[in-house]
C-alpha cells in the first residue's frame, strides 16, 4: 500500500475519533459546569468566619486538590451505582456521566482555590473602607469584593477548563469510548503499524487545536487584567 | 510482633475491612512493589523534569533564535496535549518502531520498557511546566543584580549563571512545588501502559480479593502523604537554601 492509500485509510477513520471527541468536550463542559457551581459554595465555605463552615470546606478542597484525578475517577465509577432511583423515575447512569461527576471533584476543588485565592488578593483596605462606610460582611463581600474577583477569576477558570479537557482522556482506562479510546480501537482495527504514529499524531492535534487557543485567550487576559 | 498485625488485620477482615495487604504475603509483596515502582517514578521523573526545565529557561533567557523557539513548541505541545496521549504515543506508536531485543526465553521484548517510556513522557510533561516555573523565576529577579554583575566585568552569560540563576531558583520554590505535586498525582498515568506503579497493584489486589473500597481508600491515603511529603522535602529545601535578606517575608 502506497502512501496515498495510507492517508486516505487514516482519514476514513478520522470521523469515529472526532465523534469521541466530542464526547470529550461534552464531558469537559458538564464537569466544568458542576465543578465551578460546587466550588463556587467551597470557596466561600473557605472564606467562612465560621470554623463550622469553613474547617470542612478547606478539608475538602485539600483533599479533592490532591489526591490523583485517576484515583478520584476509579471511586465514581467502581462505587456510583449505575442507576439512580429519583421520585420513582430509574435514570440511568452511563460510565461517561459517572466519569464526568469525577472529575468534577477535582475542577470544584481547584475553583475553590481560584475563589479563595482572588478573595485575598483584594487589598485589606478594601474591605476596611467597606466597614467604615458601615457594609455588613455580606453586603461587603457580594457588592464590592466579588465585583472585583470576577475578571481575576477568569483566567485561572479557563485554565482549569484546559486542564479539564485534558484530562478527559483518562475516562478511556474505565471504558469511556472517548477519543482516546476510539483511536486505539481504529488502531486495532487497521491491524497495521504504519498508522500507529499519524494516527496519535492527529489525536495530539485535536486536543492541541482545542486547548492551545484557551490557554492564548487566558495569558491574553490576564496580562490585560493585570495593567489596570 | 508481625503476627500480631496479621491477626488484627484477619479479625479486622472477618469484621468487613479486608485489607489484605497487612495480613497477605502475597498481596504485601505486591502493594510493596508498587509503592516502589510509585516512588521511583516520582524521584527519576522530577530529577529529570527539573532538569529539563532549568536547561529550557535558560536556553529561553540567553537566546532569542532558533533554540529558544524551539523550546517555545516544545512548551506549548506538551502543556496543551494531555498526558495520557502523550503516553501512549510514546509507548505505542514510537514504541512500534523501536528495535525489540529478545529477553532470556528467546521473547521478543522492547528494549525500552513501558517503566522508561513513563519517565520519559511524565519527565517531558512536567519538564514542560518547570521551564514555565524556572523563566517566572527569573523574571522575578530584579534587572539591577543582572547590571551589577555587568558592571563588575561579568560576562552576559556568567551573570546569568551566578546571579540570577541562583537568585531565580529561590523565586521559583512555591511554583516548583505546585508543579511537583502535579507530578506525583500524574504518575497515576502510567496505570495506562501497564508499570506495575500504586493504582496498577492496587486494582490487581482489589480484583483479587475483592476489597475495592478499602484499596481505594488505603491508595487515597499514600497518595495524600506522598503529595505531602513532597511539599515538605521542597520546603525543607527552600529553607536551607534561604539567603539571610533576600525573598518573601525577609525584606524588613
Amino acid at each position: 500500500m502506497n502512501q496515498a492509500n495510507l492517508l486516505a485509510q487514516i482519514l476514513e477513520w478520522m470521523p469515529f475519533v472526532l465523534q469521541g471527541f466530542v464526547l470529550n468536550i461534552l464531558m469537559s463542559v458538564l464537569a466544568i459546569a458542576i465543578g465551578t457551581t460546587v466550588g463556587t459554595f467551597l470557596g466561600f465555605g473557605q472564606i467562612s468566619p465560621n470554623i463550622l463552615i469553613g474547617a470542612p470546606a478547606k478539608l475538602a478542597t485539600q483533599l479533592f486538590r490532591n489526591a490523583p484525578w485517576l484515583v478520584l475517577l476509579f471511586y465514581c465509577i467502581f462505587l456510583m451505582p449505575y442507576q439512580v432511583n429519583i421520585g420513582g423515575v430509574m435514570i440511568q447512569l452511563p460510565s461517561w456521566l459517572r466519569a464526568t461527576i469525577g472529575f468534577s471533584f477535582p475542577v470544584a476543588a481547584n475553583f475553590s482555590e481560584i475563589v479563595r485565592g482572588s478573595v485575598n488578593s483584594v487589598p485589606r483596605g478594601q474591605w476596611e473602607a467597606a466597614e467604615a462606610l458601615g457594609y455588613s460582611r455580606r453586603a461587603t463581600l457580594f457588592r464590592i469584593i466579588l465585583p472585583q474577583c470576577v475578571t481575576r477569576m477568569v483566567p485561572p477558570w479557563m485554565n482549569l477548563y484546559a486542564l479539564l479537557l485534558t484530562a478527559t482522556p483518562l475516562s478511556m482506562i474505565v471504558g469511556v469510548e472517548e477519543a482516546l479510546g476510539r483511536t486505539q480501537a481504529a488502531v486495532q482495527a487497521q491491524s497495521d503499524s504504519r498508522v500507529l504514529i499519524p494516527m496519535y499524531l492527529a489525536l495530539l492535534a485535536m486536543f492541541f487545536l482545542y486547548t492551545w487557543p484557551i490557554n492564548r485567550l487566558s495569558l491574553m487576559l490576564e496580562r490585560r487584567f493585570r495593567t489596570k | 510482633m508481625i503476627t500480631n498485625i496479621q491477626t488484627f488485620f484477619q479479625d479486622l477482615a472477618s469484621s468487613g475491612i479486608n485489607l489484605t495487604i497487612f495480613y497477605d504475603a502475597f498481596d504485601f509483596d505486591r502493594f510493596v512493589t508498587g509503592l516502589g515502582n510509585t516512588l521511583l517514578l516520582i524521584l527519576i521523573s522530577a530529577l529529570l523534569s527539573i532538569v529539563i526545565g532549568a536547561g529550557c529557561a535558560a536556553i529561553l533567557t540567553l537566546s532569542n533564535g532558533f533554540a529558544a523557539a524551539i523550546v517555545r513548541g516544545y512548551i506549548a505541545l506538551f502543556r496543551n496535549t494531555p498526558l495520557i496521549v502523550q503516553m501512549y504515543f510514546f509507548y505505542f506508536a514510537i514504541g512500534s518502531i523501536m528495535p525489540v531485543g529478545r529477553n532470556e526465553l528467546g521473547l521478543p521484548q522492547p528494549l525500552i520498557s513501558s517503566f522508561s517510556w513513563a519517565v520519559l513522557s511524565l519527565s517531558l510533561y512536567s519538564g514542560a511546566f518547570n521551564t514555565e516555573t524556572f523563566r517566572a523565576g527569573i523574571g522575578a529577579v530584579h534587572n539591577s543584580y543582572e547590571e551589577a554583575a555587568l558592571a563588575l566585568g561579568y560576562g552576559k552569560r556568567q551573570a546569568f549563571f551566578s546571579v540570577t540563576a541562583p537568585l531565580a531558583l529561590r523565586f521559583s520554590f512555591a511554583s516548583l512545588a505546585n508543579n511537583l505535586v502535579d507530578l506525583t498525582k500524574a504518575t497515576t498515568v502510567a496505570y495506562a501502559v501497564g508499570v506495575a506503579e500504586l493504582l496498577y497493584v492496587s486494582n490487581q489486589i482489589w480484583s483479587d480479593s475483592l476489597n475495592t473500597i478499602e484499596m481505594m481508600n488505603v491508595m487515597l491515603v499514600i497518595y495524600l502523604v506522598l503529595t505531602g511529603a513532597v511539599v515538605f522535602i521542597i520546603n525543607r529545601v527552600e529553607a536551607a537554601m534561604r539567603l539571610p535578606g533576600f525573598g518573601l517575608g525577609d525584606g524588613q
